[in-house]
């Protein structure tokens, strides 16, 4: 419970006397670290400086039908990804998504843990059940149901669905952050739940003993000591908020709003298929720096705060 | 504590869960109905409730749509998402265990570089990884789409806390005393000791293949080697065109679900307690 979870590794305890160990057992560690190691290098690393070459390279044509050839452009990608008014929308929508879905369903997440932790709700095992069924649904699966659930004329919520129209321009992104709020509640709250569980109870009798209220027990002991999972949650609903792709790529057959380059993946997903291979890879590399900056950044920032 | 001021406690807390559980469970409900109508009556009859129960008759449709192309999407979902948890969890277990055991050059290094595997999106990795496969003329196989997702570097991070946890070291020199080999022991001992948590792993593991779009979506022309979500939602484009595919999407999507479903219900025991040492330790 006293570490936390950083970017930098809690250091191993000291080994005993048996530094030997790494000389008698060194053929091992090859057997159990290189199968992992192997596809890591293959569909991890190499795939990113491939994407970082092919982003230096750009397409030139002799003539209009003419071959077409690669050739060394050094940034000129890049220069087109700045230059990119619609990518940075993109970017800044996904942001303003983010800003307010994560807070919203983390906050849920949290309330409904607190209050299975609480031993004031009866029927624990069902509840927390129920509330993790939709994490099973898939992103697309859960985007086509609720498409249907928003839609004018088959929703079960027909008077509210013919009076306000979700998925209209101004609505539209709200409607999708339903949908991944509806998707991930369960899965943070269960996170964050077991972070509850792991607390032993005599802390909570001290608190007691001091004349603390369920309120009190709540915000004073049980947040702070579950931050590390809020933070490890946080930083996963970051990443997964910009790389938001399968719910706009659905909601794009029922609602004429949700453009191609509604957000950053939908960017790269339609400039590929264009196909402009070395300016997708551009926009990939621009996405991944971004949302790795990001994360790391949220978890610095968490981080000096739990030092102070 | 008097029972009405315990009643007035209660009732707040209880009020809140129980419209959180409509909010959740009735979308599935709306599909679980909606999946037993036939055409005319989803439109015209109240959506959550029965009309004439076709569910069976609509499930033999779906099957028969296409000679069976839906039965053959569902498979080759659970081949890629089944096959590559399971092959990806023991191959995670295998580097976090080996990152907690032991002490080699370049552990640090290594753990640092899968750590910050974690921070790099999945779908940033799509389109290169398209480029790649398409050098090799390998795209639009079953291999272009399992291969990449075998790697999890997640699961090593979470390996590597379980096994510090559940595996004393005072075991394994045990076991070395009583001339087991490392591999072995590892298999014998290790894994048996850290079988929740390696449910856990499989469990994150699945539902990330599970829910990956893009990749299949940029790798994948061939329909017969699509996964389930790629084929709904490949009709579900059609729908304007074919309103026939709107039902085939309803039941298709409540039976996509369904193995997921029944899999949470029978490893609930793991999940539970495993899913937040990650976070804790």
């Amino acid at each position: 419970m006293t570490q936390t979870l950083t970017a930098a590794p809690e250091k191993p305890a000291p080994v005993p006397a048996s530094t030997g160990r790494a000389v008698r057992h060194g053929r091992a560690v090859p057997f159990f670290v290189v199968p992992f190691g192997i596809l890591f290098v293959l569909f991890y690393l190499l795939p990113i400086g491939y994407a970082i070459v092919q982003s230096l390279y750009t397409v030139e044509r002799t003539g209009t039908f003419g071959p077409a050839r690669e050739v060394f452009g050094g940034l000129t990608q890049y220069e087109r990804v700045f230059q990119d008014g619609a990518f940075w929308t993109s970017i800044g929508r996904v942001l303003v998504f983010g800003v307010v879905q994560v807070p919203v369903m983390l906050g849920l997440a949290l309330l409904l843990a607190l209050l299975l932790d609480s031993g004031l709700v009866k029927g624990r095992r069902f509840f927390r059940l129920a509330f993790f069924v939709p994490y099973a649904v898939p992103g697309v699966i859960a985007a086509i149901m609720w498409g249907f659930l928003y839609s004018p004329n088959l929703s079960p919520l027909k008077p509210v669905t013919s009076a306000i129209d979700f998925l209209s321009a101004d609505l539209v992104l709200w409607a999708m952050a339903n949908v991944v709020t509806w998707v991930y509640v369960g899965y943070n709250m269960l996170i964050i739940y077991s972070a509850l569980l792991a607390i032993p109870a005599e802390v909570y009798e001290a608190a007691r003993l001091d004349g603390a209220g369920p309120w009190r027990i709540a915000w004073s002991i049980k947040i702070p000591l579950v931050m590390p999972a809020i933070v490890l949650t946080t930083v996963f609903s970051i990443i997964g908020t910009l790389q938001l792709l399968a719910e706009p790529q659905v909601f794009r057959s029922f609602s004429s709003a949700v453009s191609s380059t509604y957000t950053p993946n939908l960017t790269v997903y339609s400039t590929s298929s264009i196909p402009n291979f070395n300016l997708a890879a551009a926009f990939s590399v621009v996405l991944a720096l971004t949302t790795f900056v990001l994360s790391f950044v949220f978890l610095r920032i968490t981080q000096r705060r739990g030092d102070a | 504590m008097t029972a009405p001021v315990l009643i007035k406690q209660r009732a707040l807390p209880t009020l809140v869960m129980a419209v959180c559980t409509l909010y959740f469970l009735t979308p599935i409900w709306w599909l679980f109905v909606g999946a037993s109508k036939n055409a005319d009556q989803f439109t015209s009859t109240n959506p959550l409730w029965f009309a004439d129960f076709d569910l069976f008759t609509n499930i033999g449709d779906l099957l028969a749509y296409r000679d069976g192309v839906f039965l053959r999407w569902m498979l080759n979902s659970i081949l890629y998402t089944g096959g590559a948890a399971l092959l990806g969890t023991v191959l995670a277990a295998m580097c976090g265990y080996a990152l907690a055991k032991y002490r080699f050059r370049g552990r640090e290094l290594l753990f640092n570089v899968v750590l910050s595997g974690v921070l790099v999106p999945a779908t940033a990795l799509a389109l290169p990884l398209f480029l790649m496969f398409s050098k090799v003329d390998a795209t639009n196989t079953f291999w272009a789409v399992f291969l990449p997702s075998l790697v999890n570097p997640f699961g090593v991070y979470l390996a590597r806390i379980y096994a510090t946890a559940s595996v004393p070291d005072e075991l394994l020199e045990a076991a070395r005393i009583d001339g087991s080999g490392e591999i072995r022991t590892f298999f014998k001992v290790a894994t048996r000791l850290m079988f929740p948590a390696l449910v856990t792993i499989f469990l994150f593991h699945f539902v990330a293949v599970w829910n990956n779009f893009l990749l299949p979506l940029i790798m994948l022309s061939d329909e017969r080697l699509f996964p389930v979500t790629l084929g709904l939602y490949t009709w579900n484009t059609q729908v304007n065109q074919i309103p026939e595919l709107r039902g085939l999407v309803i039941i298709g999507a409540l039976l996509s679900i369904t193995p997921l479903v029944i899999a949470f219900l029978l490893l609930q025991r793991f999940w539970r307690n495993g899913l937040g040492a990650g976070a804790v330790k």
